[in-house]
């Protein structure tokens, strides 16, 4: 077999997911609309802390210019954070449909992988766009230069971000997986997402940047794998890390990459040798 | 070696339970109840290549347990399948290439994308060579005519357009065997007989073995030359389809309709009484032991009668006696 047609099934996977994802321009919006009313308070949080605080300034790992830009950038990527399974295997399994997807001569765990990723990136793409319009075209048009979201560092440090991104996306997809996988045992797939929630929020550094918690935690939070949902690109877009480190940290989120995948793998093999099908 | 060999498989499944209510929800908090059914208790039979094999049975028999596991979606508990040589479930992404299940209460085509394109998708998929696959989808779209239905969403078809598409979409990979879960279950008469009328030509003309489990009778008489009946994870029969008719089609009924103020015979020789209602008396008999002619001539001499009718019965009627006489119904 070619190595283009052991793909086309997976690539097909991917871009119908995407496509079907990107009609619901409605959820888009609304998605839209909330993150950037969140981002504002978080902006003004940042501010008040900022200008109360004569430390912050000289001692923080970080400006208020770079904080600002953080918080766009976290409220633009917010998809990326894994909260939820695919609902879509989550109805598969309720409906007993996810009969059809064993009934396909391709991976499992790939088939989902692709539908999943492509779930995400729909999601992601129109949300970024719509952030970056606002709050890195329209403020500073509206003479609100000094709130809105910054440019990169610098071009290496542009394009290390994008790299960094794509293997957040891959990242978010593996644990994604992993509650489809669960999902697909437990048969509800909530209870699950509750608990996940607030700690992804805390650890990927969508709530703070991670630089702000305290120092003793510091090495431990940049090598916990939530860091390279969020933290670890947007330590990457302010040039925070630069040359070996640069590549250290793209490199800890393509382990991290790795180790879930395999996880996901084995817990998926191990359901579906007891997968029951509902119905019928 | 058979075709398709299936060697006294097994299967049990576990079923959460708990007492109706707000105190059976919050005793489930506490203490979990599982309940372990056996859905297969040592199914064995095995299929030639290009045979048509009719699956019938009362809800809960197994019917769709066993397609499950011979299409690879299950693992048996005990047992064998082999297919070709294969263990479906240990070899799935081979075995899965050449099969193609069409499950009638479920979809397999996106439901919000047009028929057309759930296909192309299905296409790549299981990598068609795009030529080859053109070729076979104006094939079936012209068989199941499905020209109008191609742009239009699955959402938006009848269940009869839904499940031709859905036969179609089975069948665009060229599989060698096709099984058939219930694929006429809710279709009009004539849905039933275009699906009928298809599988019979994908078996005949092109050799594909086919399995199918249904609820119609007719379903089998039209197209099984084979029938294996399963109730309570068993094969209760495994016959041709002439042999079972044969076997149940003996039975007759004979409708009687005494006059006004006649008195209703309590029994009558060479018949069984199934019914009495008014001075109707609805009798059995088998054809074999008592001929129609002199049943109906021995009544009409002791009796004032008004009216006879005789009637073959109905082939769900002998079904239901026969699941009940090997007390497979569903409990």
């Amino acid at each position: 077999m070619s190595p283009r047609d052991l793909l086309r099934p997976y690539a097909a996977a991917f871009v119908s997911r995407f496509m079907q994802m990107l009609q619901y321009r409605t959820a888009a919006l609304a998605g839209f609309a909330t993150q950037c009313w969140w981002g504002g308070i978080k902006v003004m949080v940042f501010a008040a802390f900022y200008g109360g605080s004569a430390v912050a300034g000289a001692a923080s790992p970080m400006s208020l210019a770079q904080a600002i830009s953080y918080t766009w950038l976290a409220q633009g990527l917010l998809v990326l954070l894994p909260w939820l399974g695919d609902p879509e295997v989550a109805q598969a399994v309720r409906t007993g449909a996810v009969a059809y997807d064993r009934l396909r001569p391709v991976d499992a765990y790939a088939l989902w992988f692709a539908r999943s990723a492509g779930w995400i990136a729909a999601r992601l793409l129109p949300r970024v766009a719509l952030m970056a319009a606002f709050s890195a075209v329209a403020l500073p048009l509206a003479g609100l230069g000094e709130w809105a979201w910054q440019p990169p560092a610098n071009a290496v440090a542009g394009m290390a971000f994008l790299l960094s991104v794509g293997l957040a996306l891959l990242l978010s997809t593996a644990m994604v997986m992993l509650l489809n996988v669960a999902a697909t045992a437990a048969l509800n797939e909530r209870g699950i997402s509750a608990v996940a929630t607030p700690v992804v929020i805390v650890f990927s550094g969508n709530l703070l940047p991670l630089a702000l918690l305290p120092d003793v935690w510091q090495t431990a939070l940049l090598v916990q794998p939530l860091a390279g949902l969020f933290d670890l690109p947007a330590r990457l877009y302010f040039g925070q890390l630069g040359g070996w480190h640069a590549l250290g940290g793209l490199g800890l989120q393509c382990f991290w990459i790795a180790v879930l995948v395999a996880l996901g793998r084995v817990a998926m093999g191990r359901t579906m040798r007891s997968l029951q099908v509902q119905g019928g | 070696m058979p075709h398709i060999l299936v060697d006294r498989l097994l299967k049990s499944y576990r079923i959460s339970e708990r007492g109706p209510g707000v105190m059976g929800a919050l005793r489930g908090l506490v203490q979990r109840r599982q309940r372990t059914v056996q859905a297969l208790s040592g199914v064995s039979f095995s299929l030639e290549r290009g045979e048509l094999l009719g699956f019938i049975g009362p809800n809960g028999a197994g019917k769709s347990t066993t397609i499950k596991i011979l299409s690879g979606i299950l693992r048996p508990d005990g047992g064998r399948v082999e297919i070709d040589g294969r263990d479906p479930f240990a070899d799935r992404e081979r075995h899965v290439a050449r099969i193609g299940v069409v499950f009638g209460q479920r979809t397999q085509l996106w439901w919000d994308l047009p028929v057309g394109d759930g296909f192309d998708l299905l296409r790549d998929i299981y990598r068609v060579d795009p030529q080859r696959y053109r070729r076979t989808r104006d094939e079936l779209v012209a068989l199941l005519h499905l020209e109008r239905v191609l742009g239009q969403p699955v959402r938006q078809l009848s269940l009869g357009q839904r499940m031709r598409a859905e036969i179609a979409a089975a069948l665009l990979h060229e599989p060698d065997i096709l099984f058939l879960d219930e694929p006429t279950i809710g279709l009009d008469a004539p849905s039933k007989l275009a699906v009928r009328d298809f599988v019979r030509r994908a078996n005949r003309e092109r050799g594909t073995t086919v399995l199918l489990t249904t609820h119609d009778m007719h379903d089998i008489e039209a197209l099984a030359q084979r029938v294996i009946v399963i109730g309570h994870g068993r094969v209760l029969a495994d016959s041709p389809v002439e042999a079972l008719r044969a076997q149940v089609m003996a039975e007759r009924r004979l409708v009687v309709d005494f006059a006004q103020d006649a008195a209703l015979p309590r029994q009558v020789p060479g018949a069984t009484v199934h019914a009495r209602d008014g001075q109707t008396l609805v009798l059995d008999f088998d054809p074999a032991v008592t001929s129609a002619p002199a049943l109906i001539a021995r009544i009409a001499a002791e009796h004032a009668v008004e009216d006879i009718r005789l009637e073959g019965l109905a082939i769900e009627a002998v079904i239901a006696r026969f699941y009940a006489m090997h007390g497979a119904a569903e409990a």
